[in-house]
């Protein structure tokens, strides 16, 4: 078992869910709460990674953060680094790829919310931070857990804009999934049986979690 | 005093509007569809009107004309629907506290207690919305919109979950306090009961549109062959 690539995937999911956390809070609250037609350009956009091949991101990312453009040579010039084939750059590629599997459960979970209730709030002077942190976040609870599990089993299990931004250097770049690629390769299939079983485990682990949850919530209420 | 003129419009309905009110207690009267809930929206400030003006002592709460627009927790206004709209993860008293963020803690537990007791809601205060009935949750719902000492207090029909007696009571007091605080208050309500129990200016509404303005007795003079009948039907059941 690469421990290595374990500790990695983990460290890059941790990473990324608390990345995440931060943009699809605030903006799966503007979807829900704000007024105008370029929300919708906002929802489609923040949908988009859904939608596009890995490799194609991958791809895209790498051309954008390579030393080819001049934003890629600006970041490798503030940061010491070019973001390609880096752990910064997987974590660059990982938010972005994640991003829909974060928003798209808290804006199902913020527009459930009564509205009635978010016009009390209002009423009685709350501001856009109050109004979620007090009223949308604790009647959306299970969505934002949704977010939170979705977004890093996601970003463990993710495999082509692993591969096509970050390589497979060892310690850096190289997680579970590549590991699993990587012995498929040399056919280690009893190596790989283990890898498998192990993203297979955290999965059902994460989603007991979930349903755990869910269904204390339920019978605690009959 | 508050005074308003609006051209506002919800799908295919339309409200046009030009009123003063001037005394401490108005009653906006009409039947179902006519407009009185999204009156009382516009005033709230929760929702825009397409051009018009609101303004509460002279001071303009909106003003399309030049993009003014006072968010609704600013314009010391005060909303009480049919339904509480409690939140439901919060205490009673939570909730009555809510809107009083800028008091520190002893004397928002103080405001607290003051409004659930000025509604007859004191044994309430540990309970979650969910353990409440309609009335109660009516009664911790007007404490919450009166906590954080609105200028402007709008109802719409909030005394539906009430019975009669307790209906009665409650209105009592409460018309006292508000007078006592200087708080101006609209009622929206489409019976007539209601709007005559009060010695009310009363606004007709119908379809949107102003019919009728004054004083109750004048107002609703058509509506009183109806509501008689009425009376003698539920004395027959």
């Amino acid at each position: 078992m690469d421990w290595q690539a374990f500790a990695l995937s983990l460290r890059l999911a941790s990473v990324t869910t608390a990345i995440l956390l931060a943009i699809a809070v605030p903006l799966a609250a503007l979807i829900v709460l704000g007024r105008g037609r370029w929300l919708a350009a906002v929802e489609a956009l923040a949908t988009l990674p859904m939608v596009l091949p890995p490799t194609v991101l991958g791809f895209f990312l790498l051309v954008l953060l390579g030393p080819r453009t001049a934003f890629g040579r600006g970041i490798a010039a503030v940061l010491g680094h070019p973001l390609a084939f880096s752990f910064d750059g997987l974590v660059v590629g990982s938010v972005i790829y994640s991003l829909p599997f974060a928003v798209q459960p808290l804006v199902a979970g913020f527009s459930s919310v009564d509205t009635a209730l978010v016009d009390a709030a209002r009423l009685l002077g709350a501001g856009p931070v109050r109004l979620v942190s007090s009223i949308l976040i604790p009647l959306a609870r299970r969505s934002l857990l949704a977010a939170i599990v979705l977004s890093f089993l996601h970003t463990v299990g993710e495999f082509g804009v692993v591969l096509m931004l970050g390589g497979d250097i060892p310690g850096a770049t190289r997680t579970l999934s590549i590991v699993l690629y990587d012995q498929v390769e040399s056919f280690d299939y009893a190596a790989a049986d283990h890898t498998a079983l192990l993203l297979l485990g955290l999965s059902v682990l994460a989603l007991a979690l979930i349903y755990s949850k869910t269904r204390n919530r339920g019978a605690g209420r009959a | 005093m508050l005074d308003f003129s609006l051209d506002a419009r919800r799908g295919s309905f339309q409200l046009q509007l030009e009123c003063a009110f001037a005394t401490d207690w108005t009653v906006i009267f009409g039947p179902s569809g006519a407009g009185k809930s999204t009156l009382l929206r516009l005033l709230a400030g929760l929702d825009d009107p397409v051009h018009g003006r609101i303004a509460l002592d002279g001071r303009a709460l909106t003003e399309t004309a030049i993009r003014l627009r006072v968010p609704p927790g600013r314009r010391q206004t005060s909303l009480v629907s049919q339904q509480p709209a409690l939140f439901p993860h919060l205490t009673a008293a939570a909730n009555v506290a809510y809107g009083l963020s800028g008091l520190n803690r002893e004397a928002r537990t103080r405001r607290v207690d003051e409004m659930l007791e000025l509604v007859g809601a004191t044994h309430l205060a540990a309970l979650c919305p969910q353990d409440l009935s309609g009335g109660q949750a009516q009664r911790v719902a007007l404490a919450r919109a009166l906590a954080p000492s609105p200028r402007l207090l709008l109802l719409d029909e909030p005394f539906s979950a009430l019975d009669g007696v307790a209906s009665d009571a409650l209105l009592a007091r409460l018309q006292s306090w508000l007078r006592e605080n200087k708080v101006q208050t609209v009622v929206a309500t489409h019976d007539a009961t209601d709007a005559l129990a009060t010695s009310a200016e009363v606004l007709l509404l119908r379809d949107g549109r102003r019919v009728a303005l004054g004083p109750a007795v004048e107002v609703l003079a058509p509506e009183r062959g109806r509501l008689l009948v009425r009376l003698q039907m539920s004395k027959s059941t």
